[in-house]
C-alpha cells in the first residue's frame, strides 16, 4: 500500500497534481463548457494519450518516434471498422448492390466483406485489437530496429517513413480502407447512439478516466526499477549495455506500451469525433503530436496533458481568428521549446514554484522541490541491483 | 500486349528507362544537399524541402523581374537565376546555422523538431508572400520541347537538362570535398573534431560553411525543378521523406552511396509504378527500402568513422 502511495501516486506532490488534473477534467470543464466545446476538449484529450506515451518513450527512454500517428490511426481504424460494420447492416444498406457491406466497399465494386474485416464484427475482439494491433506492430518494428541498435535520428527518420507508408497505403486501398475519405458515418456502439449528447458526455468521462489510468501506468513504469534503467540508457546507453542489461528489450517494451496508449487514444478519437482518415496517420500529425509532449515537458506525464490541451486550444483559437499566423506560431513554438524551454510547461512550473518557495519564509520546502527528476544515477544502479533476467 | 510491335516495345523500354533516369537525377539533386549536411555533420535538416522551394521561388522572382525590366535578357536569365538561387539559399542557410543550429549540435533529436518548426515558418512565409497558388516561372525557349530520335521515341529536353545539372553538381561537390582546401578541412572536422581544432581549423566556421553549402545545393535543386513542375508553398515538404531515405539508404557519409541509392530507388519506383497503381508502387518502394534498412541499418555504404 505504501509502495502504491509512493510510486504510483507519486507521494503528496504527485497526488495533488493528479487531483488538480482530475478536478479540472472531470468537474470544471464539463460544468463550464457547452457540449460542443467539451467534445472538442475530448478530442484533444485523445491526443494526450499519444503525448503520455511519448513522455515515456522520448522523455524517459530517449527514443524519439516521429510515427506515433501510425498507432493512433491503427487503434482508430480498429474501432472504426467495428462501428462501420454495425452501421452497415443489411436493412439500412439495402439500396446497395451488395447489402450488408460498408458503403465505400460497394462503391468500389466489392461483393463480399474482405477477410480482414470479418473478426471486427465482434466488439470484444475489436476492443482487444485497439490495443493489440498497435502494440504488435510496435513489437515487430521495435525488435527489428532496436536489436540491430538502430537509434537516434535513424530511428526517427525510419518511423517517419513508416507513417508515410501507412498513410499512402490506406489512401491507395480504397476498397479495403475507405481511401482518403477514411471511414465515416459511424452511428452506434452495440445499439447505443454515440452521436447523442448524453453519449458524448459519457464518452468524455470515459476518455478522462482512461487517460488518468494511462498516467498512473506511466508513473508506475517511471518509478519502477525499469524506469531508472530507461533513464540510464538515455544518458549512457553503452554503459548500461556493458553492465549486462538487455537494452533493446527495454526499449521494445516502452515502444509497445506507448503504441498501445496511442491505440486507445485513436479508438476514443473515433468514438467522440465519429470518423477516421489517413490524414490523422501521416507525417504531419505524427510530428505535431511530438510538439504536444514537448510543450508540456517531455519528462512530465501530467505536463503532457496540459501541453496537449494548450497547443490544441491555441491551434483552434488561432486558426479560427488568424489563420495566417498559426503556422508561424506553431513553427516558433517548435523552435522556442527546443532552444529555450527544453522542459516545457512542467519545467516553467517547477522553476516558478522553486522561486516562490524561496521567497516564502518556509524556505525548507524549496529544497525538496528543486532537484529535477532527470538525474539518473547509473553507477549506483549498476552496483546495487542484481541482473534482471 | 500483342498489339505492340517490336519497335514500339523498344520505344517503351527506352522511354521507361529514361523516366527512371530522370527520377534518379531528381532524387540525386534533392539528396545531394542533404548528403552534405547529414553526412558531414550528422544534422537532420527537416527544412531541406523548404530550402528547395526557396530556390524555386528565387527563380520565379527572377523570371518575373526579367520580364518586367529586361525582356531582351529572357533567353539567358535562367542560368543566372540558378546561381542566384544558390546564393539566396546558402545565405539563409548560413543565417539559420548562426541563429539556431549551432546551439543544437549536441542534441540531434532536438534539431529534428527545431528544423521542422523552421520548415513550418518558411512554408507560411512563402504562402504569405507568393500566395497559396502554385507558380511557374516563364522558361526560356531552349528548355521547352523534346528530342525525337525516331518516330516513336520522345525525350523531353527539360528532363535532359535536370539530368545534366545533377551530374554536373555531383561531380562538382565530389571534387570540392576531395580536392579543395576547405573540403579537406570539412572532412577533417567530421573525422575528428577535437584534433582538427588542435591543428588550427576553425570548426565552427566549417560547420556554418557546410550547412550553407548544403542549403545552397538544395536551392539549386529547387531551381532545377521549376523546369519540370510548378512550385507551391508546401511543395518542399512532399520530397522530404524520399530525400532522407535516399541519404540514409546510401549510407550517411558516402557520396557514392547516395548516387547508388538514388539510382536504385528511382529504378525500383519507376518500374513498380509501371506495374502497380500509382500510390501502391510508391508504398512498395518505400517498404523495400525500409526493410533493407532494417537489415543494414547503416545503409549500403556505411562510413568507417568512429563516433
Amino acid at each position: 500500500m505504501n509502495k502504491f502511495y509512493k510510486n504510483i501516486l507519486g507521494g503528496k506532490a504527485g497526488i495533488i497534481g493528479l487531483a488538480i488534473l482530475a478536478v479540472l477534467l472531470l468537474v470544471v470543464l464539463p460544468s463550464s463548457l457547452q457540449i460542443f466545446r467539451l467534445n472538442l476538449v475530448g478530442k484533444y484529450l485523445t491526443y494526450a494519450f499519444v503525448s503520455v506515451g511519448l513522455v515515456l518513450l522520448w522523455g524517459n527512454a530517449g527514443v524519439l518516434s516521429l510515427g506515433q500517428g501510425i498507432f493512433f490511426g491503427l487503434g482508430g481504424y480498429c474501432m472504426a471498422m467495428f462501428l462501420k460494420l454495425e452501421a452497415s447492416d443489411p436493412i439500412t444498406t439495402k439500396i446497395q448492390s451488395t447489402p450488408g457491406i460498408p458503403d465505400f466497399m460497394d462503391w468500389n465494386q466489392l461483393t463480399a466483406l474482405p477477410a480482414i474485416w470479418v473478426p471486427f464484427k465482434s466488439l470484444p475482439f475489436s476492443l482487444f485489437a485497439v490495443v493489440a494491433v498497435p502494440a504488435l506492430l510496435a513489437f515487430i518494428l521495435g525488435s527489428a530496429m532496436f536489436k540491430r541498435r538502430v537509434g537516434g535520428v535513424y530511428f526517427s527518420v525510419i518511423t517517419q517513413a513508416f507513417a508515410l507508408i501507412l498513410s499512402l497505403g490506406i489512401d491507395g486501398n480504397q476498397g479495403l480502407t475507405g481511401g482518403r475519405n477514411g471511414i465515416t458515418d459511424l452511428r452506434t456502439l452495440w445499439g447505443w447512439d454515440i452521436r447523442s449528447e448524453s453519449a458524448q458526455y459519457v464518452l468524455y468521462f470515459v476518455c478522462c478516466l482512461l487517460l488518468i489510468g494511462c498516467i498512473l501506468v506511466g508513473r508506475f513504469v517511471v518509478s519502477s526499477r525499469m524506469g531508472r534503467l530507461l533513464l540510464a540508457m538515455k544518458d549512457r546507453e553503452d554503459r548500461v549495455l556493458f553492465s549486462g542489461y538487455d537494452v533493446a528489450s527495454f526499449k521494445v517494451f516502452v515502444y509497445c506500451l506507448s503504441a498501445a496508449m496511442c491505440g486507445i487514444g485513436g479508438a476514443l478519437f473515433v468514438l467522440q469525433v465519429g470518423f477516421i482518415s489517413p490524414s490523422l496517420v501521416g507525417i504531419v500529425p505524427s510530428i505535431e503530436m511530438v510538439i504536444f509532449a514537448a510543450v508540456g515537458g517531455k519528462m512530465s506525464l501530467l505536463g503532457a496533458v496540459y501541453g496537449t490541451l494548450a497547443v490544441n486550444t491555441g491551434k483552434s483559437l488561432f486558426s479560427e481568428n488568424f489563420p495566417q499566423l498559426w503556422l508561424f506560431l506553431m513553427g516558433g513554438l517548435f523552435i522556442a521549446v527546443v532552444m529555450f524551454f527544453p522542459n516545457g510547461l512542467a519545467g516553467l512550473w517547477e522553476s516558478a514554484r522553486a522561486r516562490l518557495s524561496r521567497l516564502s519564509p518556509r524556505s525548507g520546502a524549496a529544497k525538496k522541490i528543486i532537484p529535477m527528476p532527470a538525474m539518473p544515477q547509473a553507477s549506483n544502479l549498476v552496483e546495487t541491483e542484481p541482473k534482471l533476467p | 500486349m500483342l498489339a505492340y510491335s517490336l519497335s514500339e516495345i523498344w520505344s517503351i523500354l527506352i522511354m521507361q528507362g529514361f523516366s527512371g533516369l530522370s527520377l534518379f537525377s531528381v532524387l540525386l539533386l534533392m539528396a545531394l544537399g542533404l548528403a552534405v549536411i547529414f553526412g558531414q555533420m550528422g544534422v537532420v535538416n527537416l527544412a531541406h524541402g523548404e530550402f528547395m522551394a526557396l530556390g524555386a521561388y528565387t527563380v520565379y522572382l527572377s523570371s518575373q523581374l526579367t520580364e518586367a525590366y529586361a525582356p531582351g535578357f529572357a533567353p539567358y536569365y535562367f542560368v543566372f537565376a540558378i546561381g542566384i538561387a544558390f546564393c539566396v539559399a546558402a545565405l539563409v542557410g548560413g543565417l539559420v546555422e548562426w541563429g539556431m543550429m549551432r546551439f543544437l549540435y549536441k542534441r540531434p533529436l532536438d534539431t529534428l523538431l527545431a528544423t521542422w518548426g523552421l520548415s513550418l515558418i518558411m512554408q507560411q512565409a512563402f504562402r504569405s508572400i507568393f500566395g497559396a497558388r502554385e507558380v511557374t516561372p516563364t522558361l526560356p525557349e531552349w528548355l521547352m520541347g523534346s528530342f525525337k530520335p525516331t518516330e516513336t521515341i520522345d525525350i523531353p529536353i527539360n528532363g535532359v537538362f535536370v539530368m545534366a545539372l545533377s551530374l554536373l553538381l555531383t561531380a562538382g561537390v565530389t571534387l570540392f570535398m576531395f580536392r579543395s582546401r576547405i573540403g579537406l578541412r570539412t572532412r577533417a572536422t567530421v573525422q575528428n573534431r577535437a584534433m582538427s581544432e588542435a591543428v588550427g581549423i576553425n570548426t565552427g566556421l566549417i560547420d556554418r560553411f557546410t550547412f550553407a553549402l548544403g542549403c545552397g545545393i538544395a536551392g539549386v535543386a529547387g531551381a532545377a525543378f521549376t523546369t519540370i513542375g510548378s512550385t507551391g508553398p508546401d511543395s518542399g515538404s512532399r520530397y522530404i521523406v524520399d530525400t532522407f531515405l535516399v541519404v540514409v539508404f546510401g549510407g550517411s557519409a558516402s557520396m557514392l552511396g547516395t548516387i547508388v541509392s538514388a539510382l536504385g530507388i528511382a529504378q525500383t519506383q519507376s518500374i513498380s509504378e509501371f506495374f502497380l497503381e500509382g500510390t501502391m508502387g510508391k508504398v512498395t518502394t518505400l517498404m523495400a527500402i525500409v526493410f533493407i534498412l532494417m537489415i543494414r541499418p547503416k545503409g549500403l555504404f556505411p562510413s568507417k568513422v568512429r563516433s
